[in-house]
């Protein structure tokens, strides 16, 4: 099996997450899922295994694993500040809260602080539009967004 | 006695502290010694109150809000237990005038009931569309999803009946429904707080849908964005199996159907119905080429109704209280009532359900105006490719045909308000960007369009041949809104040309009122 420079135990998880949705109809988003929520990413190699598992060429999943935005190829920072840039957001205020956002964790979005601290990503639209602007850090929703609670956020993430 | 206190668990709710509120409650009525239970109901609708606090007393429920946790100690002095004065009294929510106002037919019980609960379902009228619904024939059934006059709530508005009809009458192995939760419209979240509120009800309305077209699997297809609506349907699709209303045999009438949960990735286009059923099949959500329609070759290639979550929640109360008391409501062929979401720079923003027919106007009255407290300068209507609409349109009613003759469209019925500090053509390169960013790729018009619209746009703003570049952008825009495959890049010249027509001034023009003067 193609799987190089994976241990033996990612091996294991890997086929065992795989395993579990293989067989419902349209099983690769399920499994790309199940992958990604168990090593917090879908790594390149992890490709050619699930393709092999489930008939496709490498091309197809690599054509679904970079079509979401969901999907992640490469490990997030150590938490995930998502901001809403939608407009209901924009119309409370987002555009100010994005670039304070950007200044204050040194990072461009979307991106990961040099210090793995924190990935800062835009978010189109939680359904909180009427509690606008919002954010989520991590899973946790968060609304009425000022710049008081952005830095109460930010300090949280970086302490 | 038990003290009943209702806390929402509504994402909007939990947002603004609500789980934190709930513990801070149980703390202190445990620390009190009250045998007591905490409900985490879904929400009334009323945001700005959020979180909003209901105890149950001698004289119903009376309401609290917005509670923060430092608020709960003074609550519980000021004898909130027993619906006591305070501050934060709202008194009985249904005498508030923003739900007085309402005709709450989809939404009547979200808010009100424990959304995890099938009994509590049941005690307010849940469950009588589909038992009636089993006494009928399928072309029965048909009939009253046809004279309700019920139209896609989605935003397409295609009617209800006549799509069931096309999926009944098709031959095929097995037929789908598909339920699209993927409510990725910036200004709207009814879906989502139905999933939360009452998610019994889009069940039972997919059950009715599954046995009048005779399918016996169903799928919604929630948006990763909402993991509070995730959690509640998929608990209540548990609970349905258990109580037989989901299975091998529905209510012991032999027929089979159930529902399977997915959840997308993160691709707006994946609201688009085609789109959806290749993301269920395991592919990139990439629109397909109509036809065929869904109707006659579409999940795995078989005859598929998909409807929006609020289309398939209003199935219910059509069957149980007849087809005439939903086509009553409304306005020429927009009939029933339309689950309003009033957001952005509002006052008061959240959920106002009513017959279609309001004008623009009168809706931002009920939102009480900017939460800035400065002039409604601009409302977007329709989500992120819906038109912009200025003061001057305010009296356009609400229904799919006065707005589409005032050159927008009401979509998924989010109104998203802007105060004067808006500036337009900021909002138009926004609008060319999130296609940009959106486009599934397939088609040329929205794949490039929407890039040379944002480059286009960067020009204008700064200042580079404003005239030039006003023209550039009315014909890119005809080009995408005529070539492209779905409303993705065909719509996105709503908000952008609108914008450009309606607010001259922010796009380098003279305004024509004022050259006129």
């Amino acid at each position: 099996m193609p799987a190089e420079g994976m241990t033996e135990l990612d091996r294991e998880k890997l086929s065992q997450l795989i395993e579990a949705h293989a067989d419902r109809p349209g099983a690769l988003l399920p499994i790309l899922q199940a992958v990604q929520a168990g090593f917090g990413h879908v790594a390149d190699t992890f490709v050619p295994v699930i393709a092999e598992r489930l008939n496709l060429s490498r091309a197809e999943v690599h054509g679904v694993l970079t079509f979401y935005h969901d999907f992640r190829r490469q490990p997030a920072g150590r938490r995930v500040l998502k901001l809403c840039r939608a407009e209901a957001c924009q119309a409370m205020g987002a555009v100010d809260l994005l670039a304070q956002a950007e200044h204050r964790l040194a990072t461009a979005m979307p991106g990961t602080r040099a210090d793995g601290a924190v990935t800062l990503e835009p978010v189109y639209c939680l359904g909180l539009c009427s509690v606008a602007p919002a954010a989520m850090l991590d899973g946790r929703l968060v609304g009425r967004l000022d710049a008081g609670r952005l830095d109460a956020l930010i300090d949280e993430v970086l302490a | 006695m038990t003290v009943t206190v209702y806390v929402p668990g509504d994402a909007a709710a939990v947002a603004c502290d609500a789980d934190a509120v709930a513990r801070a409650i149980e703390a202190a009525l445990a620390a009190r010694g009250e045998d007591f239970v905490i409900i985490r109901n879904g929400s009334r609708g009323l945001h700005w109150l959020e979180p909003l606090v209901e105890v149950v007393t001698d004289t119903g429920r009376i309401a609290y809000g917005p509670v923060a946790v430092e608020d709960v100690a003074d609550l519980f002095a000021c004898g909130f237990l027993a619906g006591a004065d305070h501050r934060l009294r709202v008194g009985r929510p249904e005498d508030h005038p923003f739900l007085a106002g309402q005709t709450r037919l989809t939404f009547a019980r979200c808010g009100v009931i424990d959304p995890a609960s099938l009994d509590a379902y049941r005690a307010h009228g849940g469950g009588r569309g589909l038992e009636k619904a089993l006494t009928m024939t399928a072309a029965d059934r048909i009939e009253t999803v046809k004279n309700s006059g019920l139209r896609g709530l989605g935003g397409a508005g295609f009617p209800v009946g006549v799509k069931w009809e096309t999926v009944a009458r098709t031959e095929g192995p097995r037929k789908y429904v598909v339920c699209n939760a993927d409510e990725g419209d910036s200004g709207t979240f009814a879906d989502r707080m139905l999933m939360e509120g009452d998610p019994f009800c889009l069940i039972e309305g997919m059950a009715i849908c599954g046995l009048t077209v005779g399918a016996t699997q169903g799928y919604i297809y929630v948006r990763s964005e909402y993991p509070h609506a995730i959690a509640a349907m998929a608990r209540a699709i548990e609970a349905a199996r258990a109580g037989r209303w989901l299975g091998a045999d529905l209510l012991s009438s032999g027929l089979a159907f159930d529902i399977e949960l997915r959840v997308g990735a993160g691709a707006y286009v994946c609201g688009e119905e085609t789109a959806l059923l290749e993301s269920i099949e395991g592919r990139r959500g990439q629109v397909r080429a109509k036809p065929p329609l869904p109707a006659h070759k579409g999940l795995f290639g078989m005859p598929t109704v998909i409807n929006n979550v609020l289309s398939l929640a209003a199935v219910p109360f059509i069957f149980a209280e007849g087809p005439k008391s939903f086509r009553d409501f409304g306005v020429g062929r927009s009939r029933g009532t339309m689950p309003i979401q009033l957001a952005g720079n509002v006052k008061h923003g959240g959920l106002y359900e009513t017959p279609f027919g309001l004008t623009l106007g009168e809706l931002i009255l009920i939102a009480g105006g900017t939460a800035s407290g400065r002039p409604v300068r601009a409302v977007q209507v329709g989500g992120p490719l819906g038109a912009y609409f200025p003061p001057r349109l305010f009296d356009t009613p609400f229904d799919y045909e006065a707005f589409m003759a005032a050159g927008g469209l009401i979509g998924h019925g989010g109104i998203t308000v802007f105060d004067d500090s808006v500036d337009m053509a900021r909002m138009a390169r926004f609008a060319f960007e999130f296609c940009a960013i959106e486009s599934c790729g397939k088609c040329t018009p929205c794949r490039i369009g929407a890039v040379r619209g944002v480059e286009t746009m960067d020009r204008l703003i700064a200042g580079d041949r404003p005239a030039e570049q006003r023209a550039l952008i009315a014909d890119l825009s005809e080009t995408m809104k005529f070539g492209s495959l779905c409303a993705l890049g065909g719509f996105t010249p709503f908000p952008v040309m609108s914008a450009i027509t309606h607010f001259p001034e922010d796009f380098g023009a003279d305004h024509p009122a004022a050259a006129a003067e």
